[in-house]
């Protein structure tokens, strides 16, 4: 019994090391760095366009300050050498009545992009963890 | 029993067919899987979670079969609920507890509703919040009533708390929930409610902790706490472990293994859970 305890806490620590490494790359690293996130702000792009549910919100957006501002924001939050230049989340949503489910069709298309590009099921949750909070100031305003 | 279950599995599956473009904007899994009493929740454990993937403004309907066999015993359930605006839940389960080793049978009905009232499972800090009430009404009380039942009716309150907490488990997300609720009913009522000395209501406190692997696949463990006020024979807390699979926006399957401890006299009832989820 004592023998399966000792191995059961060997494969735990196991499993999760590989979480706590001092080395441990970045979430902008796991992200794919400055290409990867290109690839995602593109990607998310696309499932917008396509998603007759929240397209109508973009109507009136510059798509090109969009797209740059998006990988700014992404690139620092997940710890890249970026600094994100444009307002803060509840300035620029505001009016747009954002509601609970244009916030989640929004996110199953970003986890569709990430689901494409193979990123690990850790760096999509790392990377939904820093976003996920932001619906208090994006949604109803 | 797996005849049964086959037989509402391919009708599910047919239901599910013709209408796979309809899906509401929850994301896959967040609407859990349908309990025992017909609620959104986990096997045992009604969750603060609505039925299906109705988002804001949408509705959203589901339908599921579950069955129990332990040793001595046999659960068989059937349903269905409604949501709205990822909100409001109404739901209806119809039980048949068969009495495998004694023979004969015990039904129950279970009609649901639960109000979301705060929080939001994967985006608040604070975690999703509902309140639900359970009606449950005996199709058979002469049993109940012969071993101290003193109705053949009740209503179950609860309050629930549930929250998606993200990258916690070698970078998995971690669903917790608790689960507050006041009843009068024996065996979750299939033996009555109340007794001829104590009309009380009791608390009790469910549990539940669900390990997502991924978006489809997860594993879960829960815990129920039950009063024990018939004296004719001990009532047990219940609990499970199980798996899910969240195969797509419309059709999911939970099996496991449940322990319901003792049961009339009979003890350690221990076995399977399977369970089918069809959402449209």
């Amino acid at each position: 019994m004592t023998q399966f305890i000792a191995t059961l806490v060997m494969l735990c620590s196991l499993l999760l090391g590989g979480c706590s490494q001092p080395n441990k790359p970045s979430l902008y690293q796991q992200l794919g760095g400055a290409e990867g996130i290109a690839a995602i702000t593109d990607g998310l792009l696309y499932e917008i366009e396509h998603d007759q549910r929240i397209v109508h919100h973009f109507a009136d957006t510059d798509i090109e300050r969009f797209r740059r501002l998006l990988a700014e924001q992404l690139c620092e939050l997940s710890g890249g050498p970026c600094v994100y230049s444009g307002g803060t989340m509840q300035q620029s949503h505001s009016s747009f009545n954002i509601s609970l489910a244009d916030y989640d069709a929004l996110v199953d298309g970003l986890i569709k992009v990430m689901q494409r590009q193979n990123i690990s099921i850790s760096a999509q949750n790392q990377l939904l963890a820093l976003l996920a909070p932001m619906y208090k100031d994006i949604s109803y305003r | 029993m797996i005849c049964t279950l086959t037989r509402q599995l391919v009708l599910l599956m047919l239901l599910c067919y013709p209408v796979t473009v309809l899906a509401g904007s929850k994301i896959i899994a967040t609407g859990g899987a349908t309990s025992i009493e017909g609620s959104a929740g986990g096997g045992i454990v009604p969750w603060a979670v609505t039925n299906g993937y109705a988002s804001s403004g949408e509705w959203a309907a589901t339908a599921f079969a579950t069955v129990v066999g332990v040793d001595d015993f046999t659960l068989n359930v059937q349903g269905a609920s409604v949501s709205y605006d990822n909100q409001w839940e109404w739901s209806f389960a119809r039980q048949r507890f068969k009495l495998d080793t004694l023979g004969g049978e015990l039904r129950q009905d279970v009609f649901g509703m639960k109000y979301h009232f705060a929080g939001e499972l994967l985006y608040t800090a604070l975690p999703q919040l509902s309140l639900g009430l359970q009606y449950k009404k005996n199709r058979d009380f002469a049993l109940p009533q012969a071993v101290g039942a003193r109705d053949d009716s009740g209503i179950d309150l609860y309050v629930a708390a549930t929250k998606v907490l993200f990258d916690q488990v070698a970078g998995r997300n971690l669903l917790l929930n608790a689960t507050l609720r006041a009843t009068k009913a024996h065996q979750t009522g299939l033996l009555g409610f109340g007794t001829a000395t104590d009309n009380n209501y009791q608390l009790v406190a469910e549990g539940s902790a669900v390990l997502l692997l991924n978006y489809n696949l997860a594993l879960g463990v829960e815990f129920k706490q039950k009063p024990n006020q018939l004296a004719f024979a001990h009532e047990q807390h219940w609990r499970d472990l199980f798996a899910a699979w969240f195969v797509n926006k419309h059709l999911s399957l939970v099996a496991g293994y449940a322990d319901l401890g003792s049961i009339a006299g009979f003890d350690r009832q221990q076995g399977y859970y399977v369970s089918l989820e069809g959402a449209w």
